[in-house]
């Protein structure tokens, strides 16, 4: 599979697909990847507020049984393959969107596969406040929605950013697989022009771009998370 | 004022239910600076979390200026809330907001406009000594530092009542004392009624005129600091005005020739002079040190000291007069109650 691989010929080839579809296929995935998270956030944000407030004995206890079937339903999107989930969810798509195939089409499954995951990741940035800084604002009379949009999530920031970070490389790992079912991007070019074409060299370089775009990432969401917490002495 | 009636609370544990408090009843009249003082617990920061209703008590009332706090609708309670704030022991300030922030922080629940509140802020990082920290986060204050900013936070909405949990045990000795000069000053300067809780004997002795001694969930003892710590009742006030498990009974069957004298230290510059034998020489008192728990800090001492004088109207009445000549120096007689 990897002999011959820098042939020259093959070079050629490879340059050639380089030339006329990575580019695009960079921008596709780049925004494909920052939709999706960006609706994911749109979801996943409150709905994890709302798994930490609306426990019995937070600060806005909901019914329990309705805290149990938001469980549930998380548990339950978390657990469809992601493969799957872009089939299953064909028809809403459709619905949305006008058509299944195509990057902007793949947005739909992945915030759908992402908002549940990011609740979950909400959750665990918010129960590691200090729970007496909530009593404190108790203390000073704010009401449950106060609490939550001046305490809760601007002390949590800094894990916040962290954690969503972890969400933008995971959902980058989804469009590259929603290329193998319609959706656009390097994946579609990996396998494409890579796999089903036996350019493996093609593949190869799709796969480097990949790696060193979650490197981007990461690297710009540690560097914000440390940037935005006011904990830190040092600086 | 504030009127504690019949107050209990209770938190249930699997099968079985935890009285916390058992029929509390107390009175703390304005511009008081009262301690509420027990072992770990004792129920004392449920206690003060039922002054605020920050916990629900189980049965019972708090009255403020006559108001039932437990009548209060959500939104009537968060605005009473304004008006009874609190200090913590691990300062609970918000660490993703400047110093200014933190203070405007009550204001801006409040609706207050944003220059307003700074204006306000600024003022009050000058009354609590920071007024260079206004752009400051709170991980680069120390802690006595932390404390104050939560001091003027506890101050911005005006409030008559400051309720303090374990403001300072989270300090050192120097610090603490400096806190508690603050918490005083305030309660002298701005008529702030003060509420107290701690474990620290020495927090109630420097800054406190009520004292209610809590044991197990009840209350044990209350009234003046000088009356309760100079004739102890009951065994929970014994226990803290002869700490380190000095035996009491002992003690007594000892000394039965001797009447006993409590001498507290509140700041008194007399560190360098030799007070017990210079009454000794200059009034011919011998003095029998029972038990002492002294601390100087800078040239101040803090701390208490019982002795035992020889059994004579006269002699107690002479040693009570010299020992208390300065001002930061109390000295009361210890009645055997047994």
């Amino acid at each position: 599979m990897f002999e011959n691989l820098f042939d020259p010929r093959k070079v050629a080839e490879a340059w050639e697909v380089l030339r006329t579809e990575v580019p695009f296929a960079i921008w596709e995935t780049f925004y494909a990847t920052l939709l999706a998270t960006f609706f994911a956030i749109l979801l996943g944000l409150p709905l994890g507020v709302l798994l930490v407030v609306g426990e019995k004995g937070g600060i806005l206890p909901l019914p329990a049984w309705l805290m149990k079937t938001l469980n549930v339903i998380i548990n339950l999107l978390r657990s469809v393959p992601f493969l799957l989930m872009i089939v299953l969810v064909l028809p809403l798509t459709r619905l949305i969107v006008g058509t299944s195939v195509g990057t902007v089409a793949s947005v739909v499954p992945l915030t759908i596969a992402a908002f549940p995951f990011i609740a979950r990741l909400v959750e665990s940035s918010l129960r590691e406040l200090d729970p007496n800084v909530i009593e404190a604002a108790q203390s000073m009379g704010a009401t449950p929605f106060q609490i939550i949009v001046k305490v809760m999530i601007p002390e949590s920031v800094p894990s916040l950013i962290s954690n969503f970070t972890i969400a933008i490389t995971t959902i980058l790992g989804y469009t590259a697989m929603s290329g193998a079912i319609g959706g656009g991007g390097l994946g579609k070019v990996a396998l494409n022009y890579g796999y089903y074409r036996y350019k493996y060299l093609v593949m190869l370089i799709a796969v480097i771009l990949l790696i060193i775009m979650v490197q981007l990432f990461q690297s710009l969401g540690t560097f914000f998370a440390t940037k935005s917490d006011k904990r830190l002495k040092h600086k | 004022m504030i009127e504690l009636k019949h107050l209990s609370k209770s938190f249930p544990t699997g099968d079985t239910t935890v009285e916390a408090l058992k029929d509390i009843n107390l009175t703390i009249r304005d511009g008081d600076i009262y301690g509420i003082i027990g072992m770990s617990g004792a129920g004392k920061s449920t206690l003060v979390r039922c002054i605020n209703l920050l916990e629900r008590p189980t049965g019972g009332e708090v009255l403020v200026d006559g108001v039932n706090l437990g009548d209060l609708s959500p939104a009537e309670l968060r605005r009473a809330r304004r008006d009874i704030t609190m200090i913590f022991q691990s300062f609970n300030l918000l660490m993703q907001r400047t110093c200014l922030d933190n203070i405007c922080f009550p204001l801006e629940l409040a609706g207050v406009k944003k220059s307003e509140a700074k204006e306000k802020a600024r003022e009050l990082l000058s009354v609590v000594g920071l007024p260079d920290k206004e752009n400051a986060y709170p991980a680069q204050l120390s802690g006595g530092q932390q404390q104050r900013i939560a001091i003027a936070r506890a101050l911005a909405t005006e409030p008559k009542v400051l309720l303090c949990d374990e403001a300072t045990s989270a300090l050192d000795p120097k610090t603490t004392h400096s806190i508690l000069e603050l918490i005083r000053d305030i309660n002298k300067k701005l008529g702030i009624t003060v509420i107290v809780i701690t474990h620290q004997m020495s927090v109630v002795e420097e800054i406190c005129n009520r004292v209610a001694i809590l044991d197990n969930g009840t209350v044990a003892e209350e009234g003046d600091v000088a009356t309760v710590f100079a004739c102890p009742a009951t065994d929970a006030a014994k226990r803290l005005v002869f700490p380190d498990s000095a035996d009491t009974a002992n003690l007594w069957l000892a000394h039965e020739n001797e009447r006993i004298l409590r001498v507290v230290f509140n700041g008194a510059d007399c560190s360098a002079t030799p007070m017990i034998a210079s009454m000794a020489m200059e009034e011919r008192i011998a003095a029998n040190i029972l038990y002492a728990s002294t601390r100087t800090i800078g040239e101040m001492v803090y701390g208490n000291m019982l002795l035992g004088i020889p059994n004579d109207e006269e002699t107690v009445r002479r040693a009570t007069a010299y020992l208390g000549r300065s001002e930061k120096v109390v000295v009361m007689e210890v009645k055997q109650n047994v």
